[in-house]
């Protein structure tokens, strides 16, 4: 199992496990506040979008260029900031901290 | 043709309105059959009449009402202009932003979506958690019951002419789940057609507004006097900036809600009926793999856009595309030309039901993103589930294609009617 840990916008830490699938599936199953994934992952709603914890970017990664424009013009954004329907759980994804954005 | 429209006329069988429409509906097969031709297509593709103004210079002019727009077509000028809301303002003149504008047959704001932030944000918060409903796990029962009964009602009867007798009669009964009204209140709805702003034939038609008008004033004055559970009465009771909504208010969220839903919903039932016909496949990968239906319906809102485009009222001098746009005149943001960017989507023109990647604006973009898409997505969602689990083929007999007119293009939106027998799975 790999742990994911959320951090919602009224200072609620909410660690989850997962197998597979988004982290953006996780969260909405999971109720996690702030995550809506409204259009069920396919990058076009942007209402999952979190900051992850700067010592974890390097397990993240950065976006692609499609998430990139999606994210620039969304509010709160930063250089940490993922659409968490875009990452999928796996083993190099345990113990990230991701800060939930709205 | 000329010498057949002359033997008409010479012999009485033609005059005045009726020649009219004579060369209107001959004009319509025309076009058509030359689209058919060209492209070899099939009835259920949407064709993109935007690329080449797209690549070429990225807007498009249209003349609506002698009040231009000029047209955006690329996807990154669209979402651009369209969270840009100091230049590009939706808080106009009451619908001025709509296109063709309906400034000449409503004086009432429609709300939130004729505000801009940050008013827009506090009006919508009022509402967002009511149109979030559709989540929950007994509004999807509810609906899922709704479509089921509509399927099994028309299951193998020989012809079903699907815009009225499929379409608006599922889009009614939908929307008293999201007003939480009697069921009974959608055969008033579906004795309205198919849209609630415009008659067959006729742009705009400030009677038929009226018909929704005064509906809805009753409705207002029903809750009043009664209040009860549903959106009316919440609207009754909620409160902006500390005061109670105005009546005026209410209505303003109301009429948005039964304008906004209405043919856009159609449209997109109609074509996703037009395209499973032609692709049968599709009913058996969604029978296979039920989990890429919410992929597939992102796709088909994609594809069809079933709303062409939205516009916005510049409030200062301004450039896009190098192409200069004077204060006080309109843009639009054409969410169906922004759909088909190839700049973005690999293979535009196809439907790829599993589209992983696909940051479409089908249902707009931005502050003013579709309020009701949460419910318009579940009701596609539960379409596609039901025909699959009922549905084995079906078979389009006939169809007369609906076409915008936006002067440089001719978009293809759906049908006006299209008859089909749905032939059940076993």
């Amino acid at each position: 199992m790999v742990k994911i840990t959320f951090i919602t916008s009224d200072n609620e830490t909410i660690t989850l496990e997962g197998k597979s699938g988004s982290v953006m599936a996780l969260a909405v199953d999971n109720g996690i506040k702030g995550i809506d994934g409204d259009c069920g992952g396919v990058c076009s709603c942007a209402t999952c979008h979190v900051h992850v914890a700067p010592e974890d970017m390097s397990k993240t990664g950065s976006a692609s260029q499609i998430e990139a424009d999606m994210l620039e013009l969304d509010d709160n954004v930063n250089e940490f900031s993922r659409l968490c329907c875009q990452l999928e759980i796996s083993d190099s994804l345990d113990g990230i901290v991701l800060k939930v954005a709205n | 043709m000329n010498r057949i429209v002359y033997l008409l006329v010479k012999n009485g069988y033609l005059s005045g309105t009726n020649y009219l429409q004579f060369c209107e509906t001959i004009g319509e097969i025309l076009f058509t059959r030359t689209l058919n031709q060209k492209y070899h297509m099939k009835k259920s593709e949407l064709p993109d009449p935007f690329e080449k103004a797209r690549l070429d210079k990225g807007y498009g002019n249209l003349n609506d009402q002698n009040d231009p727009v000029t047209m955006l077509l690329r996807h990154k000028d669209v979402r651009k202009s369209a969270h840009n809301y100091k230049t590009f303002q939706s808080g106009a003149q009451p619908g001025r932003i709509v296109v063709p504008s309906e400034v000449n047959i409503r004086d009432a704001r429609q709300i939130p979506f004729e505000v801009d932030p940050p008013l827009h944000g506090e009006y919508r918060a009022i509402i967002e958690p009511w149109f979030k409903r559709p989540l929950l796990p007994e509004y999807q029962e509810k609906l899922t019951a709704q479509i089921s009964t509509l399927v099994d009602g028309i299951l193998n009867k020989d012809s079903l002419e699907v815009v009225n007798e499929f379409a608006l009669p599922l889009q009614s009964r939908a929307l008293t789940l999201l007003l939480n009204t009697p069921f009974s209140e959608a055969e008033t709805w579906i004795s309205w057609g198919t849209h609630v702003f415009r008659s067959e034939g006729e742009a705009l038609d400030g009677d038929k507004a009226n018909i929704l008008y005064n509906y809805i004033d009753e409705q207002i004055d029903r809750a009043l006097k009664n209040p009860g559970d549903d959106m009316y009465s919440l609207l009754l009771s909620s409160e902006f900036q500390g005061k109670k909504l105005t009546r005026e208010e209410v209505k303003g969220v109301m009429v948005l809600t039964f304008a906004g839903g209405r043919d856009t919903v159609i449209n997109a039932v109609t074509n996703s009926i037009s395209y499973l016909a032609e692709h049968p496949e599709a009913l058996e990968r969604f029978r296979q793999e039920p989990e890429i239906i919410g992929k597939a319906v992102e796709e088909f809102i994609r594809y069809f856009s079933p709303l062409t485009q939205m516009g916005r009222v510049v409030t200062e001098d301004t450039e896009v595309c190098e192409h200069a746009i004077k204060a006080d005149s309109r843009i639009s943001l054409c969410w169906a030309s922004a759909n088909r960017d190839t700049t973005v989507f690999e293979n535009p023109n196809e439907i790829v039901l599993d589209r992983k990647i696909n940051p479409h604006v089908g249902f707009g973009f931005s502050h003013h993103n579709c309020l009701g898409a949460t419910h318009a997505r579940q009701i596609l969602k539960i379409l596609l589930k039901t025909l699959a689990e009922k549905v084995g083929s079906i078979e389009i007999k006939d169809c007369k294609e609906n076409i915008e007119h936006l002067d440089e293009f001719e978009r293809k939106v759906g049908f006006n009617s299209i008859h089909v027998k749905f032939k059940s799975l076993t």
